[in-house]
């Protein structure tokens, strides 16, 4: 019976994916939130009330709306210069814009270093004597956290602006529309799912960011202290509770958006 | 003349779209651009429109210089092939586009609106969105959001290339009707030789980058300029050295004049007979006949026959040694 085994081995098949994401996701970061809340709402309380943590914690959401709000940008731009521009270099672009995907955060903080830091980067001294201190400062981690944040955008936009196709955009113009005008009316209803999607995938990724942030914030204490910077120093401290509290908050973030997500998106989209 | 385009020259890389080309558009008619395709003629409607730049040339719309001028600057209504509905805006916003840019006060532009739809008769589909159309509904409605800024000059870039054969057929006999209402410059481009004779005023056969006639379907059709155009607006057939039309033939038992041949096969077709005759020198004729004509010779297979031009019809000197396309394909070789 043909129609027995392929409803058969659809039902292994699913099952091998449910447990695979089960003991991969969701165990895991259940037991997060199991922890977090391990001695009632105590965890939880402490860092609320803690003004490192709240400062730590205000300090990420700052940078990563930040963060966002330039790679939107910037990456919608791009996208649209990719796909409807031709120009020589083009190639070498696409390839060095998925540089941030590849190279590990940690190295990327490096670089940063390298170029923006205080005493023997390239132009760092020079910012720092016109009285703009990179490194080891806001600037930094938001600079930082733009870097490794830097493709999702673009790649969201690029194959929904390839499939959408200029003849829209041409018939704007036709019919009187200029560049800003085509650009508000047509181009960016079309765009604004992968758009949406880019914004929520560097939104997580901002406020999660690591390692680049611990090696160009200088992990000072109410000042350039992020949240994940604080789950690391609670952990390394034997405050677990305050570790897995913290955590669970940016997991929360995350998931949070994900939900979000999935309930604006209109039907017809899916 | 409405539109003027002066030694129009466009490359894509290697490849020559349009060659030196120079066309006079008159006002108020019905223009075909006809080629095949890759031949030129959307090249030549998008350098119109503003959306490709030509690179030798001038192009002048209705007295003005548009050469150098953007597509928005050039008050021109474009529609494409694949209609270019704007996706995520209603029927009603659509059409609405160009009023709105214009920043045209809101009355009026609903008042404007309503009448096109009620012309290319949306009107009950004024609220749905461009995927609830079929694709006929939508063309129309890409038609009346180009007509509603009120554009010098409509350009139409294979309009009906994308729908089936029943509403490209109600579309184009509805677009020769809404032309004798609106009387807008028209220019639209075709690679179907019956949908250019049917609909256009005047014709421009465009081959290979370059204008091969311009003219009315008449003069096209009776007085081709060359061979190109004589292959590419009908059948066509060969009689020694030169290139009829099938239907200008006419064979006679009696006649003492005329290329003497032999009967090789009749096909009937309908209400069209056509018969091949081998002449003498060996050479493969064929000749269309109605099935009146055909009945009232009484032509028998293998039988010896006389075939004759009608006097007045349209011949070319053929320098190609194939046979014609157009009768080989259709008509198998023994």
């Amino acid at each position: 019976m043909a129609d027995h085994s392929t409803f058969a081995r659809r039902q292994v098949l699913r099952f091998v994916v449910a447990a695979y994401l089960f003991f991969l996701v969701a165990w895991p970061v259940y037991l997060v939130g199991r922890n977090a809340f391990a001695g009632g709402l105590g965890n939880l309380d402490d860092i609320l009330t803690d003004p490192d943590v709240t400062h730590a914690l205000r300090l990420t959401v700052v940078v990563a709306v930040i963060a966002v709000l330039i790679n939107t940008v910037f990456g919608v731009g791009i996208s649209i210069m990719l796909v409807r521009y031709d120009f020589p270099g083009k190639r070498a672009l696409n390839a060095l814009l998925d540089m941030p995907l590849s190279v590990s955060p940690i190295v990327v903080g490096l670089a940063l270093v390298l170029v923006y830091g205080g005493r023997h980067g390239w132009f760092g001294p020079a910012l720092e004597s016109a009285g703009l201190q990179i490194i080891f400062a806001v600037p930094g981690i938001v600079l930082a956290t733009v870097f490794v944040a830097l493709p999702l955008v673009i790649r969201e936009v690029v194959p929904v602006l390839e499939e959408v196709g200029d003849e829209q955009e041409q018939a704007a113009r036709s019919l009187g529309a200029d560049a800003v005008q085509t650009f508000r009316r047509i181009t960016l209803p079309a765009i604004r799912w992968g758009v949406i999607y880019g914004v929520v995938l560097s939104l997580a990724r901002s406020l999660g960011e690591f390692g680049a942030v611990k090696v160009v914030s200088g992990n000072v204490l109410g000042e350039t202290r992020t949240a994940t910077l604080v789950v690391e120093e609670k952990y390394l401290n034997f405050d677990k509770g305050g570790a897995y509290a913290t955590a669970f908050l940016l997991a929360l973030v995350a998931v949070a958006c994900v939900i979000v997500v999935s309930a604006l998106r209109p039907k017809e989209d899916r | 003349m409405s539109i003027e385009i002066v030694n129009v020259g466009k490359r894509f890389g290697d490849f020559v779209a349009l060659d030196d080309v120079s066309v006079s558009i008159p006002s108020g008619r019905l223009t075909a651009l006809l080629g095949p395709s890759g031949g030129g003629k959307s090249t030549l409607l998008r350098i119109i429109a503003g959306l490709e730049r030509a690179d030798t040339g001038t192009v002048r719309i209705e007295g003005v210089d548009a050469t150098g001028l953007p597509p928005q600057k050039r008050n021109v209504g474009f529609v494409f092939q694949h209609y270019a509905a704007f996706k995520h805006l209603t029927v009603r916003r659509n059409v609405a586009f160009g009023l709105e840019i214009r920043k045209r006060p809101r009355d009026e532009i609903r008042r404007r609106v309503d009448e096109l739809l009620a012309l290319v008769h949306l009107e009950q589909f004024a609220d749905r969105l461009p995927a609830q159309l079929s694709g006929g509904q939508r063309q129309r409605m890409a038609l009346a959001r180009a007509l509603a800024v009120e554009p010098t000059v409509l350009l139409l870039d294979e309009p009906f290339g994308a729908l089936d054969a029943k509403v490209r057929k109600e579309l184009r006999d509805w677009l020769r009707r809404l032309h004798d209402e609106v009387h807008v410059t028209t220019v639209f481009v075709t690679h179907d030789q019956e949908e250019a004779l049917e609909v256009a005023d005047e014709i421009v056969v465009i081959n290979d980058g370059r204008v091969e006639q311009i003219g009315s379907p008449d003069e096209l059709y009776d007085r081709p300029a060359n061979e190109f155009v004589m292959r590419f607006l009908g059948p066509v057939t060969r009689l020694g050295d030169q290139l009829v039309r099938p239907h200008d033939l006419q064979l006679s038992i009696s006649d003492a004049d005329g290329v003497v041949g032999r009967v090789t096969r009749v096909t009937r077709i309908g209400f069209e007979t056509r018969v091949e005759v081998t002449t003498a020198g060996g050479q493969p004729v064929t000749v269309t006949l109605t099935r009146n004509e055909f009945q009232a010779l009484n032509i028998q297979l293998d039988s010896e026959i006389r075939i004759r031009l009608a006097p007045g019809s349209p011949t070319t000197t053929t320098t190609a040694t194939q046979p014609c396309a157009e009768t080989s394909t259709l008509i198998p070789t023994h």
